[in-house]
């Protein structure tokens, strides 16, 4: 991924805790330089501690914390400052200050002995309000705007120290989606044309999995898994992860499903292209339990299903369907008191499923839903 | 940059005014008491130092070292809050509040006692360092139980407790020494500026310039700190040497309060909250030096009234900073309540 495979941050033999009790062992990890790191973890795992230490709020229990090939404890306040800039979870409430003001507070570890800003300083204060779109309530008091102006203020104070590394804890906690989009994209353009290096925890890892260049999982008392999100995510290791066993999720889509209704199937939900998925979710609140069918193994219908449904009736990719597959939906048509269909494009590998719709219709169970994505979801009831 | 520009009027105007009060305050209290002296008359002597010899005694003798102390105390008074307010992220923390100018007050008392029994003379040097002490250990007290009770009101009920504690074993003291200046030492305790002379001016004076100077050379790290104690460690702030320069800086300025007038309420808690409201800003490095001069306009104003608004009898100059400072910072707890509230 990255251009120069040069290690920026080495986290080595690193025990983090609290009052030299250590909560997390033996952390060993090196990071790139423009990397995005993301800890991933359920609460309290400490995503936290391991972010706290290597900012220097928390003494190091043991190991060293190494950047830019000069160990943690070796920088002076000052020269760290200059390196690392944080944004942190705590909200905080200062007293009569403007967006500008807390921006221009990032200066700090460049200004003389009284805190004066110069011109160049003015100028690098309105850069970083602008490089997070937050100009416009720059003269506005930071206590009365909204969380997700405060987060973007806040990283804008934490630009202005001119970083070589950025850590942020949770800093999408508090935001509405928009913003936590927003925050998030600024990052990544950050990270990519400054070459920031980035090392934040989330919370949201369908999120993470879209930003990052690595994740690293924290469970328990170690480090459980690091790599890139392609390579290391699966739904088995989230599930082990933050110990689910009654949700599941897909890391293609990074979308989290609640788990499928149990329980003898009476509903046949015939569907294709994405069409079926607000029913199964509409089925699945309603905990009724359903059959899916004839899916093809590549559509939208079919990775959805695959969580929801109680059963998947599926054929491999631009086959003609074959026998298992029909005489299955054969068989769910006339077992099931309803056989559902959210419409379905036949064409000439799928002519079969006409024989399926006919099957229903003539039984008298067939209702056509026209769910047209989730438009026309509104007026559609369920069967009692 | 039009912000900056109407802030920058803004704090011109405080200023200038701020100056002005002290000026009028100035002429105004040498000129009312027993005996009145016009203001044409003050300006007379203070510039030519000629005049009639009762004029000058009164003027030099009593009410202008009296005035200088006033303000000079004042203003390291509202400098000792805001630095409090400043380490406890609070803004009702100041050294009357938190029991700091009890302490110092009862380890006055003891030395006064003990020295005026033994040797019959106390320098003024070591009475502010038996005040510093007293509120070194009422500081470090009240640290202790921050560490337990870290909110407000905690903080709060632990201060007024010490501060009643303190005021306990004083009165307990005063009531059984057996000595004649007994009533000078219970006019101290309540808190007055009587009975300065020019050779207090100096010896406070040096004190209290080199901690306002201390203290403004601390602005910036001040104003990190504003933003939590977190942020300012990731900016570059060296959190616990900044923390105890602070400490020793507020309890050194109410020490020195305490050693020369005795503890006086509220002016550390209402000032910089005034100066602030009236700045618009919290930003220490104008904060301090307005503060410093705004604790000088309300003591200098203060001691006007205590000694004129009832005499002959003069009332505690505590009695007219709390009627004063009291319902402000009432009024300031009710609107940070509001604001929280949004």
């Amino acid at each position: 991924m990255n251009q120069n495979n040069e290690n920026y941050v080495n986290l080595k033999n690193l025990y983090v805790g609290y009052n030299g009790k250590a909560v997390i062992k033996d952390i060993n990890i090196d990071i790139q330089k423009g990397e995005i790191v993301t800890l991933i973890g359920p609460n309290g795992a400490g995503k936290s501690t391991i972010l706290k230490s290597i900012i220097r709020q928390l003494p190091i229990v043991d190991g060293t914390v190494v950047i830019e090939k000069k160990g943690l404890n070796d920088y002076s306040y000052k020269s760290l400052s200059q390196t690392m800039a944080v944004v942190l979870t705590e909200r905080i409430r200062p007293e009569l200050m403007t967006c500008r003001d807390v921006v221009a507070m990032g200066r700090y570890p460049y200004t003389g002995r009284l805190g004066m800003l110069d011109p160049e300083d003015e100028e690098k204060v309105v850069e970083a309000m602008r490089s997070v779109h937050a100009l416009e309530i720059a003269d506005k008091d930071f206590n009365a705007t909204s969380d997700g102006q405060k987060q973007r203020v806040l990283l804008a104070r934490a630009l202005c120290q001119e970083p070589a590394l950025l850590i942020l804890d949770e800093p999408t906690s508090f935001l509405d989606i928009k913003y936590k989009l927003e925050l998030l994209s600024i990052l990544r353009s950050m990270a990519k044309d400054k070459d920031i290096t980035v090392i934040m925890s989330l919370h949201e890892i369908d999120l993470a999995m879209k930003i990052s260049d690595r994740m690293i999982l924290v469970k328990g008392d170690h480090i459980f898994k690091e790599g890139q999100p392609e390579e290391i995510m699966n739904e088995e290791l989230i599930r082990e992860l933050y110990g689910i066993d009654n949700g599941f999720f897909d890391p293609l889509f990074g979308s989290l499903e609640l788990p499928a209704a149990t329980g003898e199937a009476d509903i046949l939900v015939i569907s294709d292209s994405g069409r079926g998925i607000p029913i199964y979710r509409r089925l699945q609140k309603e905990q009724q339990a359903f059959i899916a069918g004839i899916l093809y193994r590549n559509d939208l219908d079919y990775r959805a299903a695959r969580l929801l449904a109680r059963e998947v009736i599926a054929e491999e990719p631009f086959r003609d369907i074959g026998d298992q597959a029909f005489n299955r939906a054969m068989e769910a048509v006339s077992k099931c008191s309803e056989v559902i269909c959210a419409g379905v494009t036949i064409g000439d590998s799928n002519r079969r499923m006409e024989e399926v719709l006919k099957a229903a219709d003539q039984a008298g169970k067939l209702r056509e839903v026209d769910a047209g994505g989730i438009v026309g979801l509104n007026s559609w009831q369920l069967p009692d | 940059m039009s912000t900056a520009k109407r802030n920058r009027i803004r704090y011109t105007i405080v200023f200038a005014v701020l100056i002005a009060m002290v000026f009028v305050l100035l002429v105004l209290n040498i000129n009312t008491g027993n005996v009145n002296i016009s203001p044409g008359r003050i300006l007379q002597i203070l510039f030519t130092g000629q005049g009639e010899q009762n004029e000058l005694n009164i003027i030099f003798k009593i009410r202008l070292p009296r005035l200088i102390m006033a303000g000079m105390l004042g203003g390291a008074l509202a400098l000792a809050g805001f630095l409090l307010q400043t380490f406890f992220a609070n803004p009702i923390a100041g050294p009357f509040v938190l029991g700091i100018s009890s302490g110092a007050k009862m380890v006055v008392a003891l030395v006064m006692i003990y020295f005026l029994d033994k040797v019959g003379k106390v320098s003024s040097f070591a009475l502010v360092l038996a005040a510093f002490v007293g509120a070194m250990m009422s500081t470090l007290f009240i640290l202790l139980i921050s560490h337990f009770l870290p909110n407000m009101s905690g903080l709060l009920v632990a201060g007024i407790m010490i501060g009643y504690i303190c005021s306990a074993v004083t009165e307990f003291l005063i009531t059984f020494a057996e000595d004649a200046d007994i009533v000078n030492l219970h006019g101290w305790s309540q808190g007055s500026f009587s009975g300065m002379d020019f050779g207090d001016v100096a010896s406070a004076g040096i004190i209290v310039g080199i901690a306002f100077l201390l203290t403004f050379f601390l602005s910036k790290p001040i104003g990190a700190f504003q933003m939590g104690e977190n942020y300012a460690r990731s900016m570059g702030v060296n959190v616990k040497s900044f923390r105890i320069c602070l400490i020793l800086l507020s309890s050194l300025l109410a020490a020195c309060v305490t050693a020369y007038a005795g503890p006086i309420s509220f002016v550390g808690i209402a000032v910089p909250f005034l100066m602030k409201r009236c700045l618009n800003t919290a930003k220490p490095i104008v904060v301090i030096p307005a503060a410093f001069l705004g604790g000088a306009v309300f003591c200098m104003l203060s001691d006007l009234i205590a000694r004129t608004a009832f005499a002959p009898t003069e009332l505690n100059i505590s009695t007219v900073t709390s009627l004063f400072g009291a319902p402000i910072v009432i009024y300031m707890l009710i609107q940070r309540k509001a604001k929280n509230a949004q």
